[in-house]
């Protein structure tokens, strides 16, 4: 039962992990974890967005999670949008991650979420804030893994051509070392005060 | 024999076919189903528009019903565009009859997402009068039949139904101010883009194939569902977390779906040339 607070400039997330614990027999799969991933947003009640957030988010999660060293049980991970000024769901991703860290759970990478935004004159702007995502020709989010630098998931918003798209993957992916860097700071801050 | 094996142990069979690079049902990794689909104005008679389309097993009928409405407020020139997709329980027995489980959401979030960031319909085409009335499409996504490839199947039927659809001509009566509709005057819409998705499964982190199976869905470590249009721009790119991808695999995916959406405008055009009256 563990939270995790992650703030890239105003967007901060809340992230709560719970388990593995008992699960349901209805949701219990026989050979290992079964992942759930509930996204509350600010305001309002979860809408059809959240529900394919949480999807993104779900696959994401279980791709990395070692699932089979816990078979028969639930992992519940509960997200809540304190606020939100720009690049949501690569917050949400950080915030994921950094959960599954802080509640010690056996994972095969790590990953963070980036997100790139296609400035009308071609400018790539990442982590962009929500006025430059709205002016934005598309806004691209890519969750990188930290063993290759490979995509694990990826998602987009307006249109882009091939080669604008590569140019943003690459730019993630450089992007992807700073967090990667900030997930070893707060590690290394939590486990040295005790 | 064979069926024993493939019901137990259901990845070491299909192993077996993708060492020879080929599928159990004959297709080669990068081969499509047939593609066939219903135009007829008949499809579904009381919709505005319809299309049915099958992809190998995979049927899904798309219904679209035109309805007035005021427009939103704070975009007074602008319609509305519905997509809902359903998956209900006869279609397979993974889905359970009642409210819409996750896969549907995700599927209707996604078909939303296609049409706003393809631009394949633009909202100020469907307003009727400024802040007074506008039309509401709303796309109704039913498959009647599940097996894979869910995505590609329903963007294609709402492609064939939207071009499909004939909205009547709508005047405002000065005096009344009531809408009059005339039914005998029907106009198409404005499609300005032919969106084609394109999706793979993800086979032991390194394997990709083209237009999965519900079996091929199943087994597979994740997918990946690429949307362009005719001009080769990326509308999405959809890759729900499973199993990590370099840049230059997406790209060899992106490649194979550009090829995929010519065959596709092949297949529009020319049924549209054999159901449009001389």
């Amino acid at each position: 039962d563990l939270p995790a607070l992650p703030v890239p400039g105003d967007t901060s997330v809340l992230a709560g992990l719970y388990g593995p614990a008992e699960a349901k027999l209805s949701k219990e799969l026989p050979d290992r974890a079964a992942l759930e991933v509930l996204l509350r947003p600010k305001v309002g009640l979860p809408g059809v967005l959240e529900r394919s957030r949480e999807q993104l988010l779900r696959q994401t999660c279980e791709a990395v999670v070692l699932g089979v060293l816990h078979p028969r049980t639930a992992i519940t991970l509960v997200l809540q949008v304190l606020s939100d000024a720009g690049s949501l769901l690569s917050c949400c991703l950080n915030a994921a991650c950094m959960g599954l860290l802080d509640a010690g759970l056996p994972l095969s990478s790590l990953f963070c979420g980036v997100t790139c935004a296609l400035d009308p004159d071609g400018t790539i702007i990442l982590d962009p804030t929500t006025r430059q995502e709205q002016e934005a020709r598309a806004v691209l989010s890519f969750a990188i893994d930290s063993s290759e630098r490979k995509v694990l998931m990826a998602t987009t918003k307006g249109s882009c051509s091939m080669e604008e798209m590569q140019q943003c993957l690459a730019a993630a992916q450089r992007a992807a070392d700073t967090i990667f860097q900030f997930y070893r700071d707060s590690m290394r801050r939590k486990y040295s005060k005790s | 024999l064979s069926i024993c094996f493939r019901t137990v142990e259901p990845l070491e069979y299909y192993r077996r076919f993708l060492k020879e690079n080929c599928r159990p049902d004959g297709r080669e990794l990068g081969e499509f189903r047939t593609t066939t689909y219903f135009f007829s104005s008949g499809s579904i008679t009381t919709a505005d528009g319809s299309a049915l389309v099958k992809l190998g097993n995979t049927t899904v009928i798309c219904g679209v019903k035109a309805e007035l409405a005021a427009p939103a407020a704070d975009s007074a020139n602008k319609g509305y565009i519905v997509p809902n997709v359903e998956l209900p329980s006869l279609c397979s027995e993974r889905f359970r009859s009642g409210p819409p489980g996750e896969e549907a959401q995700a599927a209707s979030q996604f078909i939303a997402d296609v049409i706003e960031n393809s631009q394949m319909l633009v909202k100020e085409d469907l307003c009727i009068a400024n802040g007074k009335l506008a039309w509401v499409l709303y796309c109704d996504i039913i498959c009647l039949d599940y097996d894979g490839n869910l995505l590609d199947a329903s963007v294609f039927a709402l492609l064939a139904a939207l071009k499909n659809v004939q909205l009547p001509s709508v005047t405002i009566n000065e005096e009344t101010g009531l809408s009059e509709v005339n039914l005998k005057q029907k106009t198409p819409l404005i499609i300005r883009k032919h969106p084609v998705a394109t999706s793979f499964a993800i086979f032991d982190d390194t394997l990709l194939i083209v237009d999965p199976t519900a079996e091929e869905e199943d087994l597979a470590t994740g997918t990946v569902t690429i949307v362009t249009d005719e001009e080769g721009r990326l509308c999405s790119v959809h890759k729900p977390g499973g199993s990590p991808l370099t840049g230059a695999k997406l790209q060899d995916c992106i490649t194979r779906a550009i090829t995929r959406h010519k065959e596709v405008k092949k297949l529009i055009d020319k049924v549209i040339k054999s159901i449009t009256p001389k």
